[in-house]
């Protein structure tokens, strides 16, 4: 049974969002993302400043057998990276909600938080999917 | 049947287990329009007695006794050993070393290759190989345009001394992707990049910059200067060279201020029969921070459960069978066997056998071309310092007298009208070390021959 | 057993054996331009490096030494008068730049080959010049945006691949600047012709297919899809891949594939070598024969000579500095002259007798075929997810536990559809024994697996090493030997399940 941290949002690619009190937002992959692609061996973090539309893919998490891409949940600009990941990609597994962050955001536009998933409903999807 | 061991009675019990009447009535999902054997053109079996005494025929027809052509491939002494042991069936007939446990054997090979192949060229990184010289050149140049970041322009200056046909494979795989190569011409006095044609692009986004050592003329080029203002004007350098000249002239690894950040090449110096051209492998080498960005296998060593020291592919998600449409290249193999080869070349010889290699090619072209320098109607086309391969000029048509070497049983090297019509009757000439002073002799005493000969109009 | 790194064997000034005759001449060039230190490569005798390596040729799986049924590779057997003849002394020596008139021998084989390709795939013409499968594609996707865009149409930039395709499909279209569409399979395991129609317009360049596909079941819509693809103005290209399954049975051109590549390596028999060197000829149909890839063969009065950019203006161009992997066309014309064509036609016949047969003798064994209702080609799919589910024990597992047997495993979890797969494919060289033994191996496994799922677990014990730590390998990358650096500690850095 994976973690669902009820203060986050999610989107059904597996990402999720936490809104911080300046206005930016963090971004990860859930902790069932992180299981089901197993040990992290890689992760291609996004360029300071590079802009997304929501949904682009803008970073990239490998393991042994898997490449898969994070995709933007919001639009907006990448004001951080979590540098940390080049040489230990293993906090994502370890701690995927918390040491294991990807990126930080600047959404363009607020309003697209709505169409995130909160942790009832991504709880629905995963259980949906294992059916 | 040749090759298929199955006896009446295996193939009856096999159908019966099947619950099938025919070998036919497995194909019965097939549409029937499309069925039906059309192999018209292809003739009857022949006996490996047969095809043995064919292909002995042909192959003698081809022999050829004396050859001074380079041009991208050389002729050089290969050790007995080094196919005697590629070829046994464990290496020959084994497949890609998915399955690491039941492929330690070539795993370790790849492993020492690409040590082999970084002492060699003085580089951090090495891929499991590509397929030649020229589509390693031109992963090369797709890597550099993935690696540069800070380059948008996809552009990559590419020295006319860079081996032509490595120009047309560039275009052909790296065309539809949007890189454009900008020529750099050579000075017509030494036959190297004319280092100050670089100065039109200071200042231009430049994606890389290709360095070739040595260039197609054979001659040496100022790689230190090449490297430098590569660095300092925000273009990747990619070094193409001759792995074999490493063991005498300075590794790419340490050109320039910092080195080269690419280096990659033709690998058949290295123990690899000509063969008409093939199979040979490409070698791509790089500097740490770009081993993300290299295309092909990669090995690496590990542990296993018990502890014990082994090796397996590694960084795969770089790769098509994972990556898909995002992959580093489509390529899935390399050349596994042709690098085993390689590699027990370069274990037999080791630095010093190496080196003599190379300065025997190098002291055997210089001794020639100075032979031919002796002849009447005969010039070198360019100045400075070569490694085994220099032009000369001749007073009479290439052609000519190439058929005329020909006639004495000499292959007199490689016409360089077609592709460089500047350069009048040139000629490109290789000496490696399978030459003595009797072969250099040979071809000096033919060669004036011949221009007397059409000289005098005969 | 494992064998220590050539380096740790190395002794300065061992292997000072005479190569040459001649000393060493001074070199006369200036300094800057040499080397100051030689290249750190071993240094040992000549029988040193002969047991080396022969040592570790013996810790590789073969096919002249292990059934090999590894699902789309066609492990059959590599007939070793092919090598022998290719490695005669006349061919080794030949020259790429050589004359023609030193050339025909070489020459002549070439075009045979051609022509006898010609005959086997039903093209109009073929170029030998690709050095591997995934070049063939590069070529044949290449050839498809050139014909598009001869015409004049530059928006057919659009590849749909199925989703059971092989991932130098999508690699090679992302490749040659097309972007991927992914169609989806039906439960038979054939293309979703709904999903095709809805998928093909003005941007569509072309189709990517392999038939038999990578499910081990023959497309039985090909007419359907070759109708609504040509229909819509885009072509087929065939992925050869699976050409062992109907050589001689069925001729892609009479599919209506436009283009082709083989994998010589495969159904021509000419090695694998431990991945590699490979042969991807192309064989095209008349819309792209303008386009193939140059240099190609041809006779003109008992004569034969090169065809290049001069005679073919609108060639895609080289895809290697001289003529692709002409040492790997020589064994695959051998191959197909050993063979003729009573005997090629065969190839199709028992390669396919042997699937069906191990995939009845699997079924009736107990184990889930993927596609039960259906044919097997020259290749299948049992899934072991039941296995999986119930006893804790997959594909890998099996897979790992079968070299303890001595065999090599199939294919593993490919292709991505069929959980906990393995591709199985025997080829048609392997004697009903050896596929009795497998079965009897696979049913063993599955035994242990009920009784002792962590013995099966931790297999492979009789090879060399045991399951490597992969995420180590990937996370702390050692790719080169460094005499300075620290042997690899003996601890693993996760406990491999």
């Amino acid at each position: 049974m994976s973690e669902i941290p009820e203060d986050l949002r999610f989107t059904p690619q597996h990402e999720w969002v936490r809104e911080n009190d300046d206005g930016t937002v963090d971004v990860g992959i859930t902790d069932h993302a992180q299981t089901a692609l197993g040990d992290l061996v890689f992760v291609e973090l996004p360029e300071a400043d590079a802009e997304f539309s929501q949904g682009d893919a803008c970073a990239v998490v490998e393991s042994v057998k898997a490449a898969s891409d994070v995709y933007a949940p919001l639009s907006g600009a990448v004001i951080a990276s979590n540098e940390g990941l080049t040489d230990a990609p293993e906090r994502v597994n370890e701690d995927p909600y918390g040491a294991g962050w990807i990126f930080k955001l600047r959404p363009a536009n607020p309003l697209e938080l709505e169409d995130l998933l909160n942790a009832d409903a991504y709880q629905q999807l995963l259980a949906e999917a294992d059916e | 049947m040749p090759f298929i061991p199955h006896t009446q009675s295996d193939t009856s019990a096999m159908l019966a287990s099947i619950g099938a009447d025919s070998i036919d009535d497995l194909f019965d999902e097939i549409p029937a329009d499309l069925r039906g054997s059309a192999l018209e053109g292809v003739p009857d079996s022949l006996s490996e007695l047969a095809v043995t005494r064919l292909m002995q025929e042909r192959a003698a027809r081809d022999q050829v006794g004396l050859s001074f052509l380079g041009g991208g491939a050389y002729e050089h002494h290969i050790p007995a050993a080094v196919w005697e042991i590629t070829t046994r069936g464990e290496f020959y007939s084994a497949y890609t070393p998915y399955q690491a446990e039941a492929s330690q054997g070539t795993l370790q090979v790849i492993y020492e290759y690409q040590s082999m192949l970084t002492a060699l060229l003085a580089m951090d990184v090495s891929n499991a190989s590509l397929y030649d010289g020229a589509s390693a050149l031109a992963e090369a140049a797709l890597m550099a345009v993935r690696a540069n970041r800070t380059s948008k322009s996809r552009r990559v200056l590419l020295p006319a001394t860079v081996n032509p046909r490595y120009h047309s494979v560039l275009e052909t795989i790296t065309g539809t992707q949007g890189v454009e190569f900008l020529p750099l011409p050579y000075d017509l006095e030494t036959g190297v990049t004319d280092c100050t044609a670089l100065d039109a692009y200071a200042g231009q986004d430049i994606t890389a910059l290709v360095i070739p050592q040595p260039g197609f003329f054979g001659a040496l080029e100022d790689v230190d200067r090449l490297t430098n203002w590569a660095a300092q004007h925000g273009a990747l350098s990619i070094a193409v060279v001759n792995p074999l000249s490493l063991a005498m002239l300075k590794p790419p690894g340490q050109w320039g201020a910092a080195g080269v950040d690419i280096a990659c090449g033709e690998g058949q110096p290295l123990g690899v029969p000509l063969s008409s051209g093939g199979p040979y492998f490409g070698f791509l080498t790089a500097r740490q921070k770009l081993v993300r960005q290299m295309p092909g296998r990669i090995v690496g060593r590990t542990v296993d459960v018990d502890g014990r020291e082994g090796f397996t592919l590694t960084l795969q998600a770089r790769e098509q069978h994972i990556r898909r449409g995002k992959a580093t290249s489509n390529i899935c193999t390399n050349q596994g066997l042709v690098v085993t080869a390689a590699t027990i070349y370069m274990a037999l010889l080791g630095p010093v056998g190496l080196r003599q290699v190379a300065t025997a090619c190098h002291a055997n072209a210089a001794a020639l071309k100075a032979r031919l320098e002796g002849i009447a109607g005969v010039q070198a086309a360019f100045s400075g310092a070569h490694f085994h391969e220099f032009v000369i000029r001749l007073d009479q048509p290439v052609d000519g007298v190439l058929d005329g070497l020909a006639a004495d049983g000499i292959l007199g090297g490689l016409s360089l009208g077609r592709h460089f019509p500047e350069l009048g009757n040139a000629l490109l000439v290789c000496a490696t070390e399978t030459k003595t002073p009797a072969d250099l002799e040979r071809y000096a005493v033919s060669l004036e021959r011949q221009l007397e000969t059409m000289r005098n109009g005969v | 057993m494992t064998e220590p790194l050539i380096f740790t064997q190395s002794q300065p000034g061992r292997n000072r054996r005479a190569h040459l005759d001649q000393a060493e001449a001074p070199l006369g060039l200036p300094a800057e331009l040499l080397r100051s230190e030689p290249p750190a490569l071993p240094e040992v005798s000549e029988l040193q490096a002969v047991r080396h390596f022969t040592r570790l040729s013996q810790m590789n799986f073969s096919i002249d030494t292990h059934f090999y049924p590894l699902g789309s590779c066609t492990m059959k057997y590599n007939p070793r008068a092919s090598n022998h003849l290719a490695m005669l002394p006349g061919f080794l020596a030949r020259h790429p730049l050589a004359p023609l008139a030193s050339s025909q021998g070489f020459l002549q084989c070439m075009w045979e080959l051609q022509e006898m390709l010609k005959a086997v795939t039903g093209m109009r013409a073929v170029s030998l010049t690709p050095m591997a499968g995934a070049q063939g594609e590069l070529a044949g996707v290449a050839m498809i945006r050139a014909y598009h865009l001869h015409r004049g149409d530059a928006a057919r930039t659009e590849i749909l691949v199925p989703d059971a395709a092989h991932g130098t499909n999508p690699a090679t279209a992302t490749m040659c600047g097309c972007t991927v569409t992914e169609l989806p399979t039906d439960e038979q395991g054939d293309v979703d012709l709904e999903a095709l129609r809805n998928a093909v317009g003005r941007h569509t360049a072309g189709i990517m297919l392999t038939n038999p596909s990578t499910l081990g079941v023959f497309e039985r819509h090909i007419d359907a899809i070759a109708e609504i693809v040509h229909e819509a103005g885009g072509l087929l290209y065939y992925d050869g891949a699976n050409l062992n399954a109907i050589l001689g049975k069925v001729q892609p051109g009479k599919m209506q594939f436009d283009v082709i590549h083989m994998n010589l390596h495969k159904t021509f028999s000419t090695p694998h070598g431990g991945g590699g060197p490979g042969s991807g000829a192309v064989g095209v149909g008349d819309k792209l024969a303008p386009f193939l890839p140059v240099p190609i063969v041809a006779r003109e009065a008992d004569e034969y000579r090169w065809l290049t950019e001069a005679d073919c203006p609108n060639s895609i161009g080289r895809l290697s500095a001289f003529m692709g992997n002409a040492g790997v066309l020589l064994r695959a014309y051998v191959y197909m002259r050993l063979l003729g064509r009573r005997g090629m036609e065969r190839v199709a016949d028992y390669a396919t007798l042997n699937a069906n047969y191990l995939m009845a003798e699997l079924q009736r064994a107990g184990f889930e075929l993927a596609f039960p209702s259906r044919r097997a080609s020259h290749e299948f799919i049992v899934t072991l997810k039941r296995e999986a589910k119930e006893l804790g024990v997959g594909a890998m597992d099996f897979a790992k536990a079968l070299l303890d047997r001595g065999f090599h495993a199939p294919t593993t979890y490919f292709p991505l559809l069929v959980p906990e797969c393995l591709l199985i494919e025997p080829t048609e060289t392997e004697p009903k024994e050896a596929l009795d033994g497998f079965v009897a191996a696979m049913v063993e496994i599955r035994e242990q697996a009920k009784t002792d799922p962590e013995v099966v677990r931790g297999a492979p014990y009789t090879t060399p090493v045991r399951r490597l730590d992969d995420v180590r390998a990937a996370r702390q990358l050692d790719i080169r030997y460094q005499p300075d650096a620290p042997e690899p500690d003996t601890v693993s850095t996760r406990q491999v399940v």
